[in-house]
């Protein structure tokens, strides 16, 4: 090791003699910064989590353009819209269909005593308006009153619930005095705001939630007519509908913006976000806590190496060796241990926390930053100073 | 007799190409230095004015306070000239910047009080240190050149040693290698001998005597041990921050 990094640098790697003269300091480092990344990967985790169950809902939908309530910040947090807006959305040049959808929640007791929070979509059984395997199969069945389509990634959901339906049997359940029929599965998966969802006949859902009725829908997707450009669409559909109690924006960018919404603004979001910070200042602390040790521990030997006209670009290239090393070497545990980690939570919360392929470059980017950085300001002290004071 | 001194490096940037041969190579007028400040400051070092020539074993005696390291760091470029001028090997050290210093001690060998090796490099590391500083054309045969001049000092067995595994006098002597190894043209040492033994004090002085006739370096030396004196071409005596002797010794050939 000691011979090819003499190779590498062109000179002796005294960084990393340093380091290793001091097993016990080296070892702790190297732990601090393992944690500190650790603890970085988790928040960013659930950062990501956050940003993927968010958009998982939007991902199957086929229409191009939503058409929601004005104070709609999420896909299911805004009022109801009423439903003369799709009557002028139909008759916008440009739009080929148009259908009012219905978004509802309940709780759902399960027999095993735990409860499913599940996110219901009222739809139009005629039409297409997921993209999703299970739900073009089944989507008939719905035409019959009290049928439902559940999402078999739901979490906490009783396995026998899926084998049930899964053996071709109809699955029963009660919900708000309702009994539903689920004749079959779709995937989706559950986030920060429900378990999962579930699909049902617009019919059926005024039926479990007999206070809301025909005439306001949640939203009213819209597909544009084949070779329109949808942002075109939404500018028209803005114009003509002309009201000031919807928002008119295409799919990706309603998406986008409940993002955009769930990461700055919910508290989960800041927590996560606040946690990133917290993590990398924890590993700043750490790194420059060592590095600025070593510094204070050589200086006579620093100093000896400034008498004999050694510049203090040396010096801070030694350090950056040290700062290198520890971000490598603390790195590579602090990503296995992260990645067990998510595995975990995964599995426990049923959130999408998973490993991004550029996650772990950023990470290691902003360690060796983050490192260097507390470097630069370890070897200030040497910067200015005589050499025959620091002996 | 075969040098076991590397060849220096003379290039046009060097301070010495700066100099004339016959020209002294330290030359301090007026050195006025005061540590403190405020109420606190005190004036270490009154009015010195001396010329150091070439190639001299040139020694500095005095009692403890009486300016000696301060005198030599201060000629060393180890520290700041306040008051005074300090002409070393042609340049000017008051009000030299950071480059000038750094071209200055690449030019010097210090022995200090303290050894300050690095405790994690085993001795030939560190004598490569003093050789590294010069770039790589000269630290190209650094292993011949380390190894010879630290089994001249009695350390060739001790090599591969790390300092935690040396005694006090055999880590001095790697400091007097390392110092060495880089052949400079002034060598200034800090009671080098202090540690060391009768036997591997005579070594470390009658090794600076020959760097001087063999290549004309100059010495500049703190050192209270009379073995040393007899050797010295000439002795300077400190008193509270005044010279206040000054004595060329037999043998000596002004120049
Ligand atoms: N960094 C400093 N700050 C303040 N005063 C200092 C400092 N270094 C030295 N002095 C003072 O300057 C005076 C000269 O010190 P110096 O170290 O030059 O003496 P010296 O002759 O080398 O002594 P010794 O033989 O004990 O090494 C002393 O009075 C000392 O207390
Ligand atoms: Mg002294």
């Amino acid at each position: 090791m000691t011979a090819l990094l003499t190779v590498l640098f062109g000179r002796l790697p005294i960084g990393w003699l340093q380091l290793k003269h001091n097993r016990t300091r080296f070892a702790a480092a190297i732990a601090g910064v393992a944690f500190a990344n650790v603890l970085i990967f988790m928040q960013l985790g659930f950062l990501g989590a956050l940003v993927e169950s968010t958009r998982l809902p939007y991902h199957p939908m086929m229409a191009d353009i939503l058409i929601s309530a004005s104070d709609a910040n999420t896909l299911s947090d805004g009022s109801n819209i009423p439903r003369q807006r799709l009557y002028q959305t139909l008759n916008v040049s440009g739009v080929a269909d148009a259908t009012a959808v219905y978004l509802g929640k309940f709780d759902w007791q399960q027999d095993n005593g735990s409860t499913v929070n599940f996110q219901v979509f009222g739809i139009d059984p005629d039409r297409k308006i997921f993209n999703l395997p299970g739900v073009e199969t089944a989507r008939g069945r719905l035409r019959l009153l009290d049928m439902a389509l559940m999402d078999r990634k739901a979490r906490n959901l009783d396995p026998s619930t899926l084998s049930t339906i899964d053996a071709g049997d109809i699955f029963s359940f009660e919900v708000n005095g309702r009994t539903l029929n689920t004749v079959g599965t779709f995937s989706i998966g559950g986030g920060f705001d429900a378990d999962g969802y579930l699909i049902v006949s617009d019919q059926t859902f005024l039926r479990i939630f007999p206070n809301r009725t025909a005439g306001a829908p949640t939203h009213i997707f819209v597909t544009v007519a084949q070779g329109a450009d949808p942002e075109i669409v939404v500018e028209r559909l803005r114009q003509s509908i002309a009201a000031d109690d919807v928002i008119v924006r295409t799919i990706e960018d309603a998406a986008k913006a409940d993002e955009v919404y769930q990461t700055t603004e919910k508290p989960v979001g800041l927590i996560f976000g606040f946690g990133v910070i917290i993590g990398v200042m924890v590993g700043l602390i750490i790194v420059y806590q060592v590095l600025s040790t070593d510094v204070a521990d050589h200086l006579a030997e620093y100093a000896t190496l400034k008498a004999v006209g050694y510049k203090q670009s040396f010096f801070l290239s030694i350090v950056f060796e040290e700062a290198l090393i520890l971000a490598i070497f603390g790195f590579i545990p602090g990503v296995l241990i992260s990645l067990g980690l998510y595995e975990f939570v995964a599995s426990a919360t049923g959130l999408p926390v998973s490993m991004t392929e550029w996650r772990p470059v950023a990470v290691l980017l902003g360690t060796i930053l983050m490192c260097i950085a507390s470097g630069a300001i370890a070897t200030r002290r040497l910067a200015g100073a005589n050499p025959a004071d620091l002996f | 007799m075969k040098s076991i001194f590397l060849k220096r490096d003379t290039g046009p940037t060097t301070p010495a190409s700066a100099t004339r041969a016959d020209e002294p190579p330290i030359v301090i007028e007026g050195l006025n230095h005061w540590f403190g400040s405020g109420e606190a400051r005190k004036q270490v070092l009154y009015d010195l004015n001396l010329t150091i020539e070439r190639g001299k074993l040139v020694i500095l005696m005095g009692a403890s306070g009486s300016g000696k390291t301060t005198l030599l760091t201060l000629a060393g470029c180890l520290r700041t000239v306040q008051e005074g001028s300090v002409h070393l090997l042609g340049h000017e050290l008051n009000g030299a910047d950071e480059d000038l210093l750094v071209t200055c001690r690449r030019q010097m060998g210090f022995i200090f009080q303290a050894h300050n090796l690095h405790e994690s490099l085993t001795a030939m590391q560190n004598v490569r240190m003093g050789l590294d500083v010069h770039g790589a054309q000269v630290t190209t045969d650094w292993q011949a050149a380390a190894s010879h001049l630290l089994t001249l000092l009695g350390l060739g067995d001790r090599l591969d040693y790390l300092p935690g595994n040396l005694s006090g006098g055999q880590k001095q002597r790697v400091a007097v290698a390392r110092a060495l190894v880089g052949n400079p043209y002034i060598v200034f040492a800090d009671e080098p001998t202090a540690a060391l033994d009768k036997e591997s004090g005579y070594q470390v002085v009658h090794l600076l005597k020959q760097l001087g006739t063999e290549r004309n370096t100059t010495t500049f030396m703190v050192t209270h041990d009379n073995r040393i004196l007899e050797m010295a071409d000439r002795i300077i005596t400190m008193e509270e921050g005044r010279i206040v002797k000054d004595e060329i010794q037999d043998g000596w050939q002004g120049s």
